[in-house]
């Protein structure tokens, strides 16, 4: 399978502290990978790291054939490619949910208003958000805000879509929604980077699993390789403690 | 101090009342609004990312730094001395400024001064999310700013913007020093022309309350307008969702 970005070597440290070493890792085209670990493990910083959200200290993001840390790459047109979702929604508060999917295309890709609507009116209808086009982000609920984000990452038509613990702000309740919204994308062949702490989740529409600990990748594979049958030490514990 | 007397001053002047309050009304509202150009362009100014020790960042030192200056000048001295130092500066090197100009530098600066800081503030409290929710589709900072954090600023600040609006028709009573013909200066003349001055000047108190209420009235009815309705329309169902 062609691989979308490959990622060598990266670190990534705040003043002394280091949050990653040495990470090497890969997305291939229509793979879901999930990146599982406690919280500090580095794992929504190197979901950060990849669009450029946080700048790496060191290694190389290799998309298309081109190292995106060189200076003179461009980092606007590279994210475009990206398509991010927000563990607090971040939706523009100043834009109802139809502008919220359509600033980007028309602003950024530069489509026309009428192009850009019909784009955004499909994959609001995809997360079930269409009937809600014209209300505001703070009329909405967390599930309908953080679908609503979705529709708007995929109306730019990433390559990659970056999840970031998209369901950990939500109600319990909240929580059934979106999963179902990301195992429809999941099955549509859409390439998928999600850090989650939902292992269920992981296990069902995972195509591979990456358990962090510490700043490094510590093992990695099928979701029954490293949720069901893990190796290491640190594995194991991390998933008696959330699974029980 | 009577009623009768009130009427009959009313009936005498009132071209000249009117006359004052517009110009007064005038000289706030336009002021204002460059006021609160010179707020968002310094706010702007401030917030424009540049890697270190690059020539851009040097020349936006200079810049923030001359900014500053004239934050803190316009900030620490008395506007009617603004006014008097303005005016007659500039008539001491042969140039001599229509007064109303006059008016509208001394108000405009002296706004921008005070809108600085509101709007720093204001781009300061957006949360950090709106940043990267923007960036992360790809928009630079400019368009950042244009289409994402600055509409925010804009509403996020009007309560503050209306107060600097009826700041400003009350203070611009500061400029009959250099006899600008508003509100106050004209009650001036026609006090000193009757020498009624309880009456005349508790009109000139009416209608300096009553613009100042009116201008309060209006600003609310704006920021309800710029929030939207408090329902919206579900599409191609009957029911309101609240």
């Amino acid at each position: 399978m062609e691989t979308v970005i490959d990622i060598k070597h990266l670190s990534k440290s705040f003043g002394q502290h280091e949050v990653l070493k040495d990470v090497n890792f890969s997305v291939r085209k229509g793979e879901v990978v999930c990146l599982i670990g406690s919280s500090g493990s580095g794992k929504s910083t190197l979901l950060r790291c990849i669009n450029l959200l946080e700048r790496p200290s060191g290694g190389e993001i290799i998309y298309e054939g081109e190292n995106i840390l060189d200076d003179k790459h461009d980092i606007e047109k590279y994210r475009t490619h990206l398509g991010m979702v927000f563990q607090q929604f971040n939706l523009f508060n100043n834009l109802n949910v139809l502008g919220n999917c359509i600033v980007g295309q028309q602003k950024v890709l530069k489509r026309s208003k009428q192009e850009a609507t019909v784009k955004a009116l499909k994959y609001l209808q995809v997360v079930g958000m269409d009937k809600y086009q014209n209300a505001k982000p703070r009329q909405l609920s967390g599930g309908q805000k953080q679908r609503v984000a979705i529709a708007r990452a995929l109306a730019m038509n990433p390559d990659v879509m970056l999840f970031d613990e998209p369901t950990s702000a939500l109600d319990p309740e909240m929580v059934g929604e979106v999963l179902k919204v990301m195992r429809r994308l999941a099955a549509e062949g859409n390439t998928m980077l999600i850090v989650t702490h939902e292992m269920e989740f992981a296990k069902e529409v995972a195509d591979r699993v990456v358990f962090m600990d510490k700043g490094v990748i510590v093992e990695e594979g099928s979701p029954d390789q490293v949720l069901v049958n893990p190796q290491h030490e640190r594995t194991k514990e991390f998933l008696k403690r959330t699974l029980k | 101090m009577s009623f009768e007397t009130i009427i009959s001053i009313l009936q005498n002047n009132w071209p000249m009342f009117l006359r004052g309050a517009y110009i007064t009304l005038a000289i706030a509202v336009i002021s204002t609004i460059i006021g609160a150009f010179i707020g968002f362009f310094i706010g702007i100014m401030h917030t424009i990312p540049t890697a270190k020790r690059s020539v851009k960042s040097i020349i936006l030192k200079v810049f923030n730094f001359i900014l500053s200056v004239y934050v803190e000048v316009f900030r620490g001295t008395p506007m009617m001395v603004q006014a008097m130092v303005v005016f007659y500066v500039l008539y001491a090197y042969g140039i001599e400024l229509d007064r109303f100009i006059a008016a509208l530098v001394v108000v405009g600066l002296n706004t921008g001064a005070y809108m600085a800081e509101i709007v720093r503030g204001g781009i300061v409290s957006i949360d950090k999310g709106q940043y990267e929710a923007a960036q992360a589709i790809g928009m630079n900072h400019f368009q950042t700013m244009v289409f994402v954090v600055l509409p925010q600023v804009a509403r996020n600040i009007l309560p503050a913007t209306g107060n600097q609006l009826v700041m400003n028709i009350k203070d611009t009573s500061v400029l009959s020093v250099i006899s600008v013909t508003e509100l106050f200066f004209q009650t001036k003349s026609i006090a000193g022309a009757n020498f009624k001055y309880a009456e005349s000047f508790a009109i000139a108190c009416l209608i300096y309350l009553l613009m100042t209420f009116i201008a309060t009235r209006l600003l609310r009815l704006m920021e309800k307008k710029l929030d939207g309705p408090d329902s919206y329309k579900v599409e191609n169902t009957t029911a309101v969702v609240k």
